[in-house]
């Protein structure tokens, strides 16, 4: 009896761990931006064929993820920005294969102002002179006469990266830009401040106002819907990724052939992300 | 080990136990050398120089000569949908399915080294430079400084053309936040403390104690989700200023923490304090706040000490509650009310994204050398100095 009684922690012990083992599921790794997390877990959700696969979905950043798979701790890699020169470098270092990337879905970067801004739109120079200390106050773009307060994402992440690579045309942010740790934070802060002007995935926007930006001062400006970035007129647009380190095979390939066919492409939509172009 | 006033012949099983506590305390200690080891090695990477990623990319011959897209000049705002690139490689892998933009079925492999292979191409536009096999890469305009120059510079921009990585603004972001913390929380634990042990009334004592002790129990991420939410906008209304997310609302959030840790342990110290000293102090006449002040103070100054400098550590690693709440712009600015930026933070921010190995991370790992070099230093100059010459001073030696 008293050894029966002593015994009882090591045998729930090897019960656990002969249930883990013993899971016929195969496992599938998706890790990287915190701007496709909520879209990478609509896309497990929906997936049909469960039973068979198990996913774990983890964020952290573009960063994160492009170095996960580089280190080979996931299958997939979920990036909101293109792959870097050195990190396609780094992979084909490591497994001898240059990666292979998939468009998943569209995004429109939006720029968020608080709603009660005056200003009705930005051209793509004055938001680059914003962002890069250039212009301080808003008198400068049309607004009231405040400061205007910067809101950047952390540097590990990817929509921080295309910004900086293609808004800003690569310069530096201004030093006060305040980085926060991601897009809802971001978006929480453009809130509640008056004289904040902010930048995120076009699907994140509450209570606050995104603005139409034209790309020169003469052309129209477009807001972020999904007609202006299927057809291009909305400046700043860019594609989400998905990053392998070696050619797709079995689950993995079941799942990224789901995800870019109309049945997934559907879930980008509901999320509010836009759909890829299917000629 | 031989007791000669052991009654009883010891059993197997306390002999077991006993070698098994042996056993975890030396591995325990031998892990705690080790992480000073591992994070000394990762920044010493810096000094041996980081593998360095090739800039001139030669020509890869591809198997599938590639007729090759229109060379256009740079768009100038990256808009996928705008241009379509004139020939599409036709001698790629073709579908094998034979229908068009098959899932799965069509790989499109880039001429240009820097690329990847793209999967479904027909699902979005090819970047019009992919094909170009001699890419010359243009270089950004910029000095290059040595590596201690631009560690000591003021700009931290890590990731960019090219990188700067100033620690100057985040050790005075540091610095500022931890400062604020420590001269709100230190103060306030004290007296807290002193009230706890000597004035309050037994059931008093019996709620308090436990309250602030399960302050410390808060997860970080909470506090500093208070902070970022109800703290920051009160501190803006009250004081007006124009960051919402500034080093004061930091340094409150930090305080919160500090706290818990730097009350227990004053409190601990203070009642330790052997009563005969408080009643010979009451009993020649002095007030109640003499005593406590004048008497039981000193007399447990070394526990007080110890508990501040408990808190200065906390305030200094505190990573959460900084990445919430202090705005996270790495300024260099001594104002309370702009944003500041903690090396805890950016640690914490940025070591996911590093690509192990490179420059970034080394000098991620260099900011851990420091923290670990200060917090060391803070103990070793209160041990040495402050403990002996000021306590000897206030215990009257």
């Amino acid at each position: 009896m008293q050894f029966i009684r002593r015994s009882i922690p090591f045998l729930v012990v090897i019960a656990f761990t002969a249930i883990a083992f013993a899971l016929p599921k195969e496992r599938v790794t998706i890790k990287g931006s915190d701007t496709m997390v909520i879209l990478v877990q609509r896309w497990t959700e929906a997936y049909p064929d469960k039973s068979a696969t198990e996913f774990q979905v983890t964020g952290g950043g573009s960063g994160t993820g492009i170095a996960a798979l580089i280190n080979g701790t996931t299958n997939i890699c979920a990036s909101s920005r293109p792959i870097k020169k050195d990190e396609v470098v780094q992979l084909e270092k490591k497994f001898g294969y240059k990666g292979l990337e998939i468009r998943v879905a569209m995004d429109g970067l939006a720029i968020y102002v608080h709603k009660s801004n005056p200003v009705k739109q930005l051209t793509m120079a004055q938001v680059k002179d914003i962002f890069t200390g250039k212009v301080t106050n808003w008198k400068q773009v049309g607004g009231n006469d405040k400061p205007i307060l910067l809101y950047s994402r952390e540097n590990n992440s990817g929509t921080y990266e295309f910004f900086k690579e293609h808004v800003l045309n690569k310069q530096d942010f201004a030093a006060s830009a305040q980085h926060m740790a991601g897009t809802a934070a971001l978006i929480n802060a453009v809130s509640k401040d008056n004289n904040a002007i902010g930048f995120g995935g076009a699907a994140y926007a509450k209570n606050v106002k995104a603005l139409p930006i034209a790309k020169e001062a003469s052309a129209k400006a477009v807001g972020p819907t999904a007609a202006t970035i299927h057809d291009g007129s909305y400046p700043i647009s860019r594609f989400l990724y998905f990053y392998l380190n070696q050619k797709p095979a079995g689950s993995v390939k079941k799942f990224i052939d789901w995800v870019i066919s109309p049945a997934g492409q559907k879930v980008v939509s509901e999320v509010g992300y836009y759909p890829i172009k299917r000629k | 080990m031989n007791n000669p006033f052991r009654a009883t012949r010891r059993n197997i099983g306390e002999l077991i136990a006993e070698w098994s506590i042996r056993a975890i305390a030396s591995v325990s200690i031998l892990v705690i050398f080790l992480i000073f080891i591992f994070v000394f090695r990762e920044a010493s990477t810096l000094l041996t120089g980081s593998e360095e990623a090739p800039t001139e990319q030669t020509s890869t011959s591809s198997q599938e000569t590639s007729a090759t897209s229109t060379t256009q000049s740079e768009p100038d705002v990256y808009n996928p949908d705008a241009e379509e690139p004139e020939v599409y490689n036709p001698e790629a892998e073709a579908p094998a399915s034979g229908e068009e933009g098959a899932p799965g079925e069509f790989i499109y492999i880039a001429a240009n080294p820097a690329y990847p292979h793209i999967y479904n191409p027909s699902s979005g536009l090819i970047p019009p430079d992919i094909d170009a096999t001699s890419s010359e890469e243009e270089v950004i305009a910029g000095d290059t400084l040595s590596f201690g120059e631009n560690f000591l510079s003021s700009t931290w921009q890590p990731v960019g053309e090219v990188p700067k990585f100033g620690i100057v603004p985040l050790l005075i972001g540091t610095a500022k936040t931890t400062l604020i913390a420590i001269l709100i929380g230190a103060p306030l634990g004290i007296l807290a403390a002193l009230f706890v042990a000597f004035f309050a009334k037994p059931w008093i004592r019996e709620i308090v104690k436990p309250g602030i002790e399960l302050l410390a129990g808060f997860p970080s991420v909470v506090i500093g989700f208070f902070c970022l939410v109800t703290v920051a906008s009160w501190v803006q209304d009250v004081t007006g200023v124009p960051y919402r997310l500034n080093a004061i609302v930091g340094g409150i959030g930090l305080s919160l923490a500090v706290i818990p840790i730097v009350f227990s342990i004053a409190e601990d110290a203070l009642s330790a304090v052997p009563k005969t000293l408080r009643e010979a102090s009451l009993a020649l006449g002095s007030t109640e706040w003499q005593t406590a002040y004048r008497v039981m103070l000193p007399a447990a100054a070394p526990g007080v000490f110890a508990a501040v400098l408990l808190g200065i550590g906390r305030a200094f690693g505190e990573t959460m509650i900084a990445i919430m709440a202090t705005g996270n712009a790495p300024l260099s600015s001594f104002s309370p009310f702009e944003p500041a930026r903690t090396v805890a933070a950016t640690i914490g921010s940025e070591m996911g994204e590093v690509v192990w190995g490179s420059e970034h991370y080394g000098v991620l790992f260099l900011l851990g050398v420091l923290l670990f070099v200060f917090s060391f230093g803070l103990n070793a100059v209160t041990e040495l100095y402050v403990k002996t010459r000021f306590i000897k001073r206030f215990q009257g030696k």
